[in-house]
């Protein structure tokens, strides 16, 4: 990561913003969906990214953190009647609070045992969620009515439900989880994140302290989950237990690699190619798990780095 | 039912549990023992093996006794073919990296998922039991098959104890986990013993998915529950530690069956996760391990 020009970094990632703004008003009606609901889950990604990339860490329990903001400001929604925002920081806070918890127990144990634990907690969470199935709907999951989606600012009313609205309020998510990654990212604690992934002993004799380090590594990147999460529910107005399975997971790891672990713009990347092959294939086949699978196997064999990660090594060497 | 009865029930239930969970987790331990391979397929070669006998059972036909002894030696051949396969293909040309195999084995996982959905169908389908002996306890009548699963596993289980301490064989393997480099300098073929491992544990799991199609249907989707309860066992039970293994397979089945009989199965299942979780963060060698790592 070369220092040589923070300008050239910033202009990259707000002409990707600026891009997404145009194309709200170019694409047609189907892409536009869809892009808006990958600019969410390249959200999601970004979360993940932030441990899994930068801190080094491989956790295989994620779609928890996910699920406590959809959960959270689901609920919220739902049940208790609350306003947008408010199951929004609702979504949030759950995120928060879960991800201090399982930081806490889960960064005592490494390597594989770590992937193994957040694993299990994600196990545990997604049952739990069948098992109040009262509250919450079980694997049926809950739909968020469309007048609960309704932001109002005093007189002005935003209907989440009009894919103009929701096009932009996912645009904005995007931006800002965006650019509070490329901040962390170049920040002196993102240097700090970096080199415990590269040698933490010796990080840990420098002088750092490296568990908090850590475990504030893990609540940021559970918070942005979660902010995904939250507004997965309030935007696209299902609450599912499928979000909390083991596949949700694994599907932020994919996304990852595919674009470029610990790179800033690798997640958006490799959650629109994504997409964008099984929307395509689906045209052919159904088998759409056969494509992440062969894409799994084929990535980590040849293609470790990721196409942003790749690009950044041959050609690219300022890219944060 | 008295509540006497109902507890020897959930006994029996829970044993059956433990025998198949055992010779499930036994492969997983295996693998992770020797090569420190955390296989995230090894689920989807139990299922393999259950769809395998449903295949084969149906091709043959005749007594059900016939096709099932059939399944019970073809299946396990063949999905430890397809793991072989597997393994020289992949997990070979990635060095064995912990964490670049379970991303593989996640990929595996997928494939044969969606093949066996593809080829086989999203529809459970029963397996004719070899035999319908049933056996008249005072309160209930218990089938007699599923106190062969029980038999058939302790028998496998001390085969496979037997192979590991009194034979060559389990020599060498017992070596490679030990230092695999110092064995490769004695002349051990470790590339071809991790293949064997591999392929060894991807049977076990078969032959574990072979004995319960009788009792539960062969289903694309049976191998997701098994992997869990097998990472806990194996954790649990410390790594590559035989005893432990069986001691916390009889553990966790018991708990399963008698939770989920007074209780709900679900809650059996977060109660047994969350406390095996809890096992992994304060005591990572696991209850009966004796190395570190």
């Amino acid at each position: 990561m070369s220092e040589a020009s923070p300008a050239k970094a910033y202009a990259l990632h707000f002409g990707v913003i600026a891009l997404l703004f145009v194309s709200s008003f170019l694409l047609p009606e189907y892409y536009h969906g869809l892009l808006a609901r990958i600019m969410v889950l390249a959200v999601f990604a970004m979360g993940y990214n932030m441990l899994f990339g930068y801190v080094g860490l491989l956790s295989l329990g994620h779609a928890m953190f996910f699920a406590a903001g959809l959960y959270g400001a689901g609920l919220a929604v739902i049940q208790l009647g609350w306003s947008v925002p408010a199951a929004f920081a609702a979504g949030l806070a759950c995120g928060v609070v879960l991800s201090l918890v399982i930081g806490l127990l889960a960064l005592r144990t490494t390597g594989v045992a770590f992937m193994i634990v957040t694993m299990m907690f994600a196990q545990v969470f997604y049952l739990v969620i069948l098992y109040f199935s009262v509250w919450t709907g079980g694997d049926q999951g809950m739909v968020v009515p469309q007048p609960a989606r309704v932001l109002t600012f005093g007189a002005t009313a935003l209907d989440l439900t009009n894919p103009t609205v929701r096009y932009m309020s996912a645009l904005s998510l995007f931006s800002l989880a965006l650019l509070v990654t490329l901040a962390i990212v170049r920040s002196r604690y993102g240097r700090v994140l970096v080199a415990i992934r590269e040698n933490e002993e010796r990080t840990k004799m420098l002088g750092y302290d490296t568990f908090s380090n850590k475990l504030a590594a893990v609540i940021v990147s559970g918070t942005i989950c979660a902010a995904s999460g939250a507004a997965y529910a309030l935007l696209f107005g299902y609450v599912g237990s499928n979000f909390a399975s083991v596949q949700y997971s694994i599907l932020p790891l994919l996304w990852v690699l595919l674009g470029g672990a610990a790179t800033t713009l690798g997640p958006l990347l490799g959650t629109l190619f994504m997409y964008y092959v099984i929307d395509v294939t689906s045209g052919y086949t159904s088998a759409y798990l056969l494509i992440v699978g062969i894409a799994l196997i084929l990535l980590v064999l040849f293609f470790p780095k990721g196409i942003l990660g790749t690009a950044r090594q041959r050609w690219l060497g300022w890219l944060p | 039912m008295h509540f006497g009865p109902h507890l020897l029930l959930a006994t029996l239930e829970g044993l059956v549990t433990s025998a198949v969970l055992a010779l499930t987790a036994l492969g997983l331990s295996l693998v992770f023992g020797v090569m420190r391979v955390v296989n995230v397929a090894h689920g989807e070669f139990f299922m393999l093996g259950a769809v395998l006998a449903w295949a084969i059972t149906s091709a043959i036909g005749g007594h059900p006794a016939l096709g099932f002894l059939a399944a019970l030696v073809l299946a396990p051949l063949i999905v430890g073919a397809i793991a072989l396969v597997a393994e020289r293909l992949v997990l070979r040309r990635l060095n064995y990296n912990p964490e670049a195999t379970i991303v593989a084995t996640i990929g595996m996982l997928y494939i044969i998922q969606q093949l066996a959905l593809t080829f086989y169908g999203p529809e459970a389908r029963p397996v004719q039991p070899p035999f319908s002996y049933r056996i008249l306890l005072p309160w209930f009548g218990y089938s007699g098959y599923k106190l062969s699963v029980i038999a058939a596993s302790a028998l496998l289980l001390i085969g496979t104890w037997l192979v590991l301490t009194r034979t060559k064989i389990g020599l060498i393997m017992r070596a490679t986990q030990y230092d695999s480099e110092t064995a490769q300098a004695f002349g051990i073929p470790v590339g071809r013993v991790y293949g064997g491992v591999f392929a060894l544990g991807a049977m076990l799991a078969a032959v574990a998915g072979v004995l319960i199609v009788p009792i539960s249907q062969a289903h694309y989707l049976m191998g997701q529950d098994p992997l869990l309860l097998s990472f806990i066992v194996v954790i649990i039970g410390g790594l590559g530690s035989l005893r432990g293994t069986v001691v916390a397979a009889v553990l966790i089945g018991m708990s399963d069956g008698i939770i989920s009989m007074f209780f709900s199965p679900t809650l059996a299942k977060i109660i047994a996760t969350l406390l095996v979780a809890m096992v992994l963060v304060f005591r990572p060698q696991g209850l009966f391990g004796t190395q570190a790592r």
